[in-house]
Formats: C-alpha cells, sequence, structure tokens
C-alpha cells in the first residue's frame, strides 16, 4: 500500500447470474480527496460502492480499507473498519421510528462513551452542520428528501470518519439545495479531512466539488476513463467519456 | 457521575481568578477519542452553580480538535448557562479556529415547532377526533365501495377478474390446510370434552350433534374467519399500504384508474367466494375431528356418528353458518383495505396498517357475530 492510498480497489469483479456486472475493475483514492465514480445509468456505480462498503462481497478481487481487505469473508478487523466509515444512502435511509435528532444520536451514544448530555449536545452540532439544528425533533417522515439526505448526511458523519462514501448526494434535489450540498462536501472535507468518494452523474457537482474520478463504461464493467474531471471532459480520447462529460447525445 | 480513573491523565486545567473569570485550559488531543474523558473532568472540576461572569478558554496547548473537542466547550457553556460575549477564545490556531466556526455556541433560534404534543388533554383530543375522522373516512370508502360496484354492474368487463382470481388463490386454497388442520383439532378437543360430561348421562351419541352444530353454525364461521384476518387482511393491508407509500396508488388515481375498483374489490369479491366455502370445509373436518374422539374412545360407529351429526344439522343451520362467513369475509376485505389506504409515512406505517387490519376485523368479526346472535333470538 502507498503512503497516500486509504482505499485500493484491486482486480474487482462482480457477477450476478450471467451477467458480469464489474470486471478487473482496479483503482486507489488518496487520503483527504475528493473521489469521484461516474457512469451511465446501469454501469454498476451503486454496485461498485455496496462492495467498497461491505454490504456485498464481491465474485474477485481484493477492496482494501487501510490495511484490511473487506472483501475477504470473515475478517477481523472488520467491524473496526466500519467505524472508519461513514455512508449517505441515495434517500437518506433514516430509521422511519425515531427523530432526525435520535437518528443521529444512535452511533454516538452506541459507539463514542459520552454521557447523554454531552452526546445531545454533539448532536446539536452535527445537526447544525448540516443546518438541521432546528429539525431534531421531527420524524423522517415530516421532512423533505433534500433535509433527508443532509439528516442522512450527519448521521454518517457522526463518528468523524476517515472516509464518507456519498450515493447520488444531490439527485432529486433543487439546484440551490445541490448546490448547498457541494459546499458542504466541500467544507467537510476541509474542515475535518475525510477522504470522500461520490456516486453521481450529477455534472454540475462533478466539477465543483471532483478532484479526481473513474468512469465505469456502460456495457462493459471496465472502468473506462480516469483522472480530473475538467480534463476528461476536454481531453479523454473516448468519445463516450467526453459526450459524458459534456451531456450530449451520441448522434451530435 | 463516576469518579475520574486515577491513572487519567488531565485533559484540562481550570483556574479561577478574582475577577470571576473562568480559565480553562485545554492540552493534548481534544478529539472524538478523549472526548469522554474530558468531559468526566470537566463535570468534576466545573460546578454548574458557581457565579462566573467571564470564561476565557485556552487553545495553546491543543494539538488536535475536531467537533468533538469543540462539543466539550460547548458543554462548559451549557452547565454554567454563558452567553456569547461571555465566552473568549485564547491561543487559537488557524485550523483550530475552523474547527470551532463549525459550532454555534448559543442557543439556536428555531422557530419551526416541533409536532410532538406533551399535554394530555391535547393527545386526548387528538386522539378522539382521530378516532370520529377514521369512522368518517370508513363510511366514506364503503361509499365509494357502492359507487365502484355500480360501476362494474354497468360495465362488467371493468371488473378485474384474472387479479380476483389470483386472491382467491391465496386467501382460500392457500389457507385450506391451516384452516383444515384448526377445524380438525378444534372437533377432537371438543368431542373429547364434552364426551367426559356426557358419558355421565350416557348420552355419547349427542357428541355427534354438539360438534357438527357447534362448529357449522358457530364456531366454524368465526375461527375460520379469524384465520383469515391473521392470513389475508393483514395481507391485504400491507400490500396496499406499501403501494401508498411508495406513490403506486396515486400513481393509478392519476392515470384515470380507480383504486377501489382496481384494489379493493377484487379481494372483496375473492374473499367473500372462498371464505364461505373454506367455512364449509371447517365443518367437514370438524366432524372429522370428533368421529376420531367418538370412534377411539367412545366405541361409536362411524355410520351412527356420521348419521348423528347430520341429523343435529338443518339446512337453516347450513345456511346460517354461510351467510355469517360472508359477512365476516366482506368484513375482513374491506377492513384490510382500507388500513392499507389509510396508510400514511414510511416502514412503520406498513406495521402498523397490518396490525390494526387484524384487531379491528377481529373485533368486526366478535361484534357482528353477536349482532347475528341477536337477530337469531328474535326471528
Amino acid at each position: 500500500m502507498g503512503a497516500n492510498d486509504i482505499i485500493r480497489v484491486e482486480n474487482l469483479a462482480v457477477v450476478y447470474g450471467e451477467d458480469h456486472v464489474l470486471d478487473g475493475v482496479s483503482f486507489t483514492v488518496n487520503k483527504g480527496e475528493i473521489f469521484i465514480i461516474v457512469g451511465g445509468s446501469g454501469s454498476g456505480k451503486s454496485t461498485l460502492m455496496r462492495h467498497m462498503t461491505g454490504l456485498e462481497a464481491p465474485a474477485g478481487g481484493n477492496i482494501f480499507i487501510g490495511d484490511t481487505d473487506i472483501a475477504a469473508s470473515g475478517s477481523k478487523d472488520f467491524s473496526a473498519t466500519l467505524k472508519r466509515i461513514g455512508v449517505l444512502f441515495q434517500a437518506g435511509a433514516l430509521l422511519g421510528s425515531m427523530t432526525v435528532a435520535e437518528n443521529v444520536a444512535l452511533p454516538i451514544s452506541e459507539f463514542s462513551g459520552l454521557p447523554a448530555e454531552a452526546v445531545a449536545a454533539m448532536v446539536q452540532i452535527k445537526l447544525s452542520l448540516v443546518g438541521l439544528e432546528c429539525y431534531g425533533e421531527h420524524l423522517p417522515s415530516e421532512i423533505s428528501g433534500g433535509m433527508k439526505k443532509r439528516a442522512g448526511l450527519a448521521r454518517a458523519l457522526a463518528l468523524n470518519p476517515d472516509i464518507l462514501f456519498l450515493d447520488e448526494p444531490s439527485a432529486g434535489l433543487d439546484p440551490v439545495t445541490a448546490a448547498e450540498i457541494d459546499q458542504l462536501i466541500l467544507h467537510i472535507n476541509q474542515t475535518l479531512g475525510t477522504t470522500i468518494i461520490i456516486v453521481t452523474h450529477d455534472l454540475d457537482s462533478i466539477f465543483a466539488v471532483g478532484q479526481r474520478a473513474i468512469m465505469l463504461g456502460r456495457e462493459s464493467g471496465h472502468i473506462i476513463a480516469r483522472g480530473a474531471p475538467a480534463d476528461l471532459r476536454d481531453h479523454d480520447p473516448n468519445p463516450e467519456v467526453r459526450r459524458f462529460f459534456t451531456r450530449k447525445p451520441p448522434d451530435t | 457521575m463516576k469518579p475520574n480513573p486515577p491513572f487519567e491523565k488531565p485533559l484540562l486545567e481550570v483556574r479561577q481568578d478574582e475577577e470571576n473569570t473562568l480559565n480553562v485550559i485545554l492540552q493534548g488531543p481534544a478529539d472524538i477519542s478523549t472526548a469522554p474523558a474530558l468531559i468526566r473532568q470537566l463535570s468534576a472540576s466545573v460546578p454548574p452553580n458557581q457565579t462566573i461572569q467571564q470564561v476565557k478558554v485556552d487553545f495553546a496547548r491543543v494539538t488536535r480538535l475536531d467537533d468533538y473537542g469543540a462539543m466539550v466547550v460547548l458543554r462548559l457553556v451549557q452547565i454554567l448557562k454563558l452567553n456569547h460575549d461571555q465566552l473568549s477564545f485564547v491561543n487559537l490556531a488557524p485550523e483550530h479556529e475552523k474547527t470551532l466556526a463549525l459550532v454555534d455556541f448559543g442557543q439556536p433560534d428555531c422557530r419551526i415547532p416541533s409536532h410532538k404534543s406533551g399535554n394530555l388533554i391535547i393527545r386526548l383530543g387528538d386522539a378522539t377526533i382521530s378516532v370520529f375522522q377514521g369512522g368518517t373516512l370508513f363510511v366514506e370508502f364503503i361509499g365509494a365501495m357502492v359507487f365502484s360496484l355500480m360501476r362494474v354492474l354497468k360495465r362488467p368487463q371493468s371488473f378485474r377478474a384474472n387479479d380476483a382470481i389470483t386472491y382467491m388463490k391465496t386467501t382460500g386454497v392457500d389457507a385450506l390446510p391451516v384452516v383444515g388442520l384448526i377445524s380438525f383439532l378444534l372437533g377432537l378437543i371438543m368431542a373429547f370434552m364434552s364426551s367426559l360430561q356426557l358419558s355421565q348421562f350416557g348420552a355419547n351419541l349427542y357428541v355427534a350433534s354438539l360438534v357438527s352444530l357447534a362448529m357449522v353454525s358457530e364456531l366454524g364461521p368465526i375461527m375460520t374467519a379469524i384465520v383469515v384476518a391473521g392470513r389475508s387482511g393483514s395481507a391485504y393491508a400491507a400490500e396496499i399500504s406499501t403501494m401508498k407509500i411508495s406513490e403506486e396508488i396515486d400513481a393509478l388515481v392519476v392515470m384515470g384508474f380507480d383504486p377501489n375498483l382496481f384494489l379493493v374489490l377484487p379481494r372483496v369479491v375473492a374473499a367473500m367466494v372462498v371464505v364461505p366455502i373454506l367455512t364449509v370445509f371447517a365443518g367437514i373436518f370438524a366432524v372429522a375431528g370428533g368421529l376420531v374422539i367418538g370412534v377411539l374412545m367412545l366405541s361409536l360407529s362411524p355410520g351412527a356418528y356420521i348419521q348423528q351429526s347430520l341429523e343435529a344439522l338443518s339446512l337453516f343451520e347450513v345456511m346460517w353458518g354461510f351467510s355469517k362467513s360472508v359477512v365476516f369475509a366482506l368484513l375482513i376485505a374491506l377492513t384490510g383495505c382500507f388500513r392499507g389506504l389509510q396508510a400514511r409515512g414510511g416502514a412503520a406505517a406498513v406495521g402498523s396498517a397490518a396490525t390494526s387490519a387484524v384487531v379491528t376485523s377481529i373485533f368486526l368479526i366478535i361484534l357482528f357475530d353477536s349482532v347475528f346472535a341477536i337477530i337469531r333470538s328474535y326471528w
């Protein structure tokens, strides 16, 4: 492992039935960077993220987070590694029976060892970080989609993870809210030094926050491009990649 | 408060000078790993009832600060109930300043009311209102069902017969094993228990009459209805509420479909067709259960037992049980669908829809059974 990598994916293969969703996918993510995974619909971006967060076991290959291979089943450092990562799911994935504050408090009270008042103060800090300091007592069903995402982000950040995975953080949000989320991502990256991996196809977001990107091919299951988003848009030899980053359909 | 572990490294130092100024000097890392110890030491060294005018927090010796460290300062503010201008930071490094900027040390200025109302009377009122609203909605629902039914009678091809057949299978055919087993055992138990009493008078043969009459006109319809309420009433509620919260029902409405006609009517019709048939099977299985006891323990011949069972039953009894089960089926299907359509919110709403469908159905089954008993006594 290089001095600067925090995640190393080696030859990852994912097979569903006859379908090779991912095939020979290898890349590294450096500590402290904002790394983007893009690709058309059905290219396996979310599948890649589900494997990187240990939710599914791959058909082949390795995924190292730090020095732990989370793809190896029964890895003894697996649960310790899980505490180093935070995940924001597409719709927030808040527990519906708990208030927003209780959702954020859940990992803090379970794993930090703080007394109840300190947990409450910490929840207040995390909620104000995402601008939800007044919505702690609301149930997830009582707040909007954008707020759910921000609450999910607060929960993902609860234990100050080294690595934050965001699945389509700006999908389904209005442009202003999406831009606010981008600002929040940059803010978290700069102030907390968190490594952030974003699965998205929101071009505004990609150019606003992304430092490096990989693009998955729609049918191949391979990485078809890698580099800084602006370079991929302007200089990539593959027309599919340039079209993606300039938002042009194939026949123009 | 737990006492400090004796070997715990001091992470903060608190000094109070003459002008009621409290100097809090943080030392070492102030982050997620040291926050529990910092909070312990803070609570031990800062009593809450002091008259403090000013608090100065010194960051000169802080090696690492994250928002958990900043939370310790927030707790200090909360414990001493400080205003914004009573708090000052000294020797603050630029990177620590960034972290502290994440934290609002004042009270959050919230104008959004929380939805929780703690007042008992308000909650009692809310609950009462929602009961009445539920009743109104149910009446509206029944009315809408009548309209859907009239539309189907006018245009029979709009009835979704294929769906109804599917529900007949899931509600009726698939329930047959469990209904059969329960009725068989119930007949067996009833025959056994009654034989203990009746054998004292030498009236063993009347065990057969008792089992067949009780099961066909009373217990058979109720047991079958309760099993169907648990199996299918809950399933109807869960299916429809899932469709409701994922906006599938809204999609039907905007496409111009009547959700009652599309979702409710096939289920209601299916239940009203198969539950009476299940009830007939329940009676047959119960007589079979009684027969086992009659033959093995009471030395009755199978022929005599069946003969006696049939003699006890009139056509009226059979039709009575049959018509009760039609009404029960209507109640179960309507309640299940109604609770499903009422669902709002997330995953928890599906669970509570299924639960309340079963509870309401069983209550209504018993209620209507007593109504039937009253009608019969004045027949």
